[in-house]
């Protein structure tokens, strides 16, 4: 589809058309947009599902813009005013307070992380259902996890930046997680913060990250997902090939052009999107305290760790984890361990493809095994989740472990249940429900 | 299952409703009242400026409370001259920490600090309970213990106007002891007066932020209708 | 499916509604963004009136202070330095301060409210750059002999006279410019303000 050779542009003769064909003699104009968009082919049954991906993009954009005009005012700088106040502190607060229209934007942007994190959940979990990691899409579903890395990342030096209790003692803590490695780990967590303790130099740093290097990479893996999603094509709810079954033209009989019909389409989920979005920025931009954390609210104080602290709820499920690893093995100690299981809960998605044996993509067309793994599995994920945001509890410890267990378990076991499972019949043609 | 699922979305929200700990009592102001900040300012300016700052704010956005620049500062500046400054205080932090024990918190955006995962009101609520829980207790250095800030390092500055408290040991209540220039409603009106400034200045563009809240979702609301209609008008032909 | 024809009368009218809903709300959007482009409230703050002592400024002195990040010279002008503003009229540009360089109750043969006093900002008009002050006559601090003293833009040789107003054929378009002020008394004056209070 995206691979395939357009015919250039001809001018009718009109001054438009004339600079069109020029352009297009130079660029591929055309090819561009009838490739990825007019020409682009969809399955047309599409569900609610699929709007995350749109939605992703979205506020991917909305982040650049609102940081680009947040770098025009934010100071990393970790040193005192004349009021005793860090200067990075004092810059969000004559963000919110003296640059006018600051406070929305900040509000936006702060906002736009957790949305973030919804949305690409959301979008995970769709490709989770129906399949959309199998073959041929293993590449598409690569590049996708690795944004999601980059996306942790980005979030947690950019939760740095505000230099608030929770940054100061939340980088803290992850960055001496570094240190459980064998070996190179204490040397590791140095050149992390470039100092003995986080300080002003893991304050630039992290602002250098923030807003150059991994935004830089994630437009790329963006870019890259979305290249390797055209040439295969996308996957649908009834995980059927629809380029299996092709007109005359060589048009798919169940495809339709993206443009219009899902540019009309995600319109609607923009809008949507958009009214849930103002819905939390105007009336709730804290989020109920999980996206501005009230500890934030104090400047960062090196002498004093806050009672409780936590990561943002979208780290809470892999933090929970990371705490549930209470036993040392092979003679290396459980932050280690805590620290190998907080890595592998990620990256594990990325062997999705190769661990998912069913016969079937979609999960309308396989058995309750499959049906009660996913659902245990989001409960796990939500009850990590609710965990990691609590204070250590014993009670809480031996839940987290079950659920870690099962999350793993999850994971590993499948190649055995995914093959176990009852499967119905998957039809020839797409399905509209 | 779908309804499960958002079933357990919201659950770690109730669950966080509830809170334990010494009783705090529901801050019973609101930000709209002009009166009540003017008042809650005048309080502000009088009893907590001189320790704490609120320096991230400028005596200029008090004109929002509904004063003109000269009541701004006639009334309410005795730092500063000028309109344009930061609410800052003349003392340095490092001299107070001698004074105190501690350096007296930055106030202007205490409210927010003092809120609660999945209760962001609660930080307005511990600050009323906490100016009115003020007692007696010779043994600290200051005379003055707090039932919801034990062993704090702040002495009552609001004595005279609530009089002296001292803590009954057996029901665990705060009783006065000498009464103070006003009557414990009028005092609590007081302090609630100023919790609604704090709240107040932690934000103080908040009515306007709800205000165009309203806006924005109407206008959400008005293009969601022409964009829905648009991918009906396309998708009639898809079957 | 429908094929690539002609598009109906509804479906266009759906789409230019679509777009143009959309688009004020896109322009609507635009605004936090541009107005965070604006002065914020602290360079505002900086920016506030100035107010000057002048009793220490003797005739034939100058001082410097900052008004919004700029130099504004406050000059006693002698008697001499006076005599030399009439015998240039022909020489500066604009002698009689008809491009509106000053506020009204500045706008005269000495550019000043009180004759002796000059306050004005201290910026070249030509690309911003502050001229120093030649005050002497004749050739002694570099200028050409006939120089009846003034200030010389160092960037792009700029000529003022006493008044701030510039020479003929040079680089600067205009005069430099006088703020507003006033005066509180004899001694005091406030830079920024053109009326007290108010």
């Amino acid at each position: 589809m995206a691979a395939g050779n357009f015919e250039k542009y001809k001018s009718d003769g009109s001054l438009g058309g004339n600079a069109l064909e020029w352009l297009d003699a130079r660029f591929p104009a055309t090819s561009l947009w009838k490739g990825h968009l007019s020409e682009y082919y969809c399955p047309k049954n599409f569900n609610f599902w699929y709007f995350f991906g749109s939605l992703a993009l979205l506020v991917l954009v909305i982040q650049i813009v609102t940081g680009i005009f947040l770098v025009m005012h934010y100071k990393p700088d970790a040193a005192l005013n004349a009021n005793g106040v860090p200067i990075a502190f004092a810059s969000v607060e004559y963000i919110m307070r003296d640059v006018p229209g600051g406070w929305l934007i900040r509000y936006m942007h702060s906002t736009g992380a957790s949305a973030f994190f919804i949305v690409v959940y959301l979008h995970m979990f769709r490709g989770l259902i129906y399949g959309s990691y199998r073959k041929p899409r293993e590449l598409t579903w690569l590049f996708g996890v690795g944004i999601f890395l980059v996306l942790m990342g980005e979030a947690f030096f950019g939760y740095l930046l505000p230099w608030g209790q929770m940054s100061y003692w939340g980088a803290q803590v992850i960055v001496n997680l570094f240190s459980a490695i064998p070996v190179i780990g204490s040397d590791l967590s140095l050149i992390i913060r470039g100092d003995f303790v986080v300080g002003d130099a893991t304050l630039n740093r992290f602002f250098s990250f923030h807003v150059i290097a991994f935004p830089l990479v994630l437009v790329g893996l963006v870019a890259a997902h979305v290249l390797a999603l055209h040439e295969t094509g996308s996957n649908n709810p009834d995980g059927v090939e629809i380029k299996a079954n092709k007109d005359e033209n060589g048009i798919p009989r169940d495809g339709i052009p993206f443009h219009p019909y899902y540019t009309v389409k995600d319109i609607v989920g923009v809008v949507v999107f958009l009214m849930v979005f103002s819905a939390v920025m105007f009336f709730a931009p804290e989020g109920g305290g999980y996206f501005l954390e009230t500890p934030n609210f104090y400047p960062a104080d090196p002498l004093k760790t806050p009672p409780h602290i936590a990561p943002v709820w979208y780290f809470t499920p892999y933090y929970s984890i990371l705490r549930a690893m209470v036993w040392n093995f092979f003679g290396l100690d459980a932050k280690f361990w805590g620290v190998v299981g907080m890595g592998a809960s990620v990256v594990i998605f990325a062997l999705l493809p190769w661990l998912d044996r069913s016969p079937v993509k979609s999960i309308r067309y396989r058995g309750p095994i499959t049906k009660v793994m996913i659902g245990l599995f989001v409960i796990c994920f939500f009850i990590l989740g609710y965990l990691g945001t609590l204070s250590p509890s014993p009670m809480g410890e031996v839940i987290s472990q079950i659920c870690t267990v099962f999350y793993f378990g999850f994971f590993l076991g499948m190649p055995w249940w995914s093959r176990m499972d009852k499967f119905k019949p998957v039809p020839e043609r797409v399905t509209m429900k | 299952m779908k309804k499960f699922l958002i079933a357990l979305l919201f659950a770690p929200v109730m669950a966080f409703a509830s809170t334990g700990g010494a009783p705090i009592d529901k801050w019973p102001g609101s930000v709209s009242d002009k009166a009540a900040l003017q008042n809650g300012a005048k309080l502000f300016v009088n009893y907590c400026l001189n320790c704490h700052g609120a320096s991230y704010m400028r005596y200029q956005n008090l004109v929002a409370l509904g004063l003109s620049e000269q009541q701004v500062k006639d009334n309410l500046m005795f730092t500063s001259d000028k309109i344009g400054e930061l609410m800052r205080i003349a003392a340095r932090a490092d001299e107070q920490k001698q004074w105190f024990g501690a350096t007296p918190p930055d106030l202007t955006i205490i409210t927010r600090a003092r809120g609660e995962a999945g209760n962001a009101g609660a930080g307005a609520d511990w600050v009323y309970t906490y100016l009115r829980s003020f007692y007696r207790d010779e043994n600290r250095p200051t005379g003055w213990n707090n039932t919801v800030f034990e062993n704090v390092g702040m002495p009552h500055v609001l004595y005279g106007l609530q009089g002296q408290q001292v803590l009954n040991h057996e029901t665990h209540k705060l009783e006065v002891a000498v009464p103070g220039q006003m009557a414990p409603a009028e005092f609590d009106k007081a302090v609630s007066d100023l919790v609604g400034f704090m709240v107040w200045m932690g934000e103080p563009q908040q009515e306007f932020r709800r205000k165009l809240g309203f806006f924005v979702l109407a206008f959400l609301g008005l293009l969601f209708v022409v964009a829905y209609a648009l991918k009906k008008e396309y998708w009639k032909d898809i079957h | 499916m429908s094929k690539q024809g002609k598009m109906d009368c509804g479906r266009r009218r759906l789409i230019v509604a679509t777009a143009a809903v959309g688009g004020v709300g896109a322009v609507a959007a635009l605004v936090p963004f541009v107005s965070s482009l604006l002065p914020s409230e602290r360079a505002k703050a900086a920016g506030a009136p100035v107010e000057v002592d002048i009793s220490k400024l003797e005739p034939g002195q100058m001082m410097t202070v900052e008004w919004r990040g700029k130099p504004v010279w406050i000059i006693n002008r002698t008697k001499e330095m006076l005599e030399t503003l009439t015998k240039l009229s022909d020489a500066v540009a604009d002698p009689k301060s008809e491009k509106d360089q000053q506020p009204a109750y500045a706008k005269n043969d000495t550019r000043s409210i009180k004759p002796e006093l000059m306050v004005v900002v201290g910026i070249c008009t030509h690309l911003g750059c502050s001229p120093s002050s030649k005050f002497k006559s004749g050739a002694d601090e570099g200028m050409p002999g006939d120089w009846l003293g003034g200030f010389l833009c160092p960037c792009h040789g700029s000529t003022f006279d006493f008044a701030g107003r510039v020479y003929k054929s040079k680089p600067a378009p205009t005069n430099l410019e006088v703020p507003p002020h006033v005066y509180l008394s004899d001694t005091r004056i406030i830079i920024g303000e053109d009326k007290k209070g108010a």
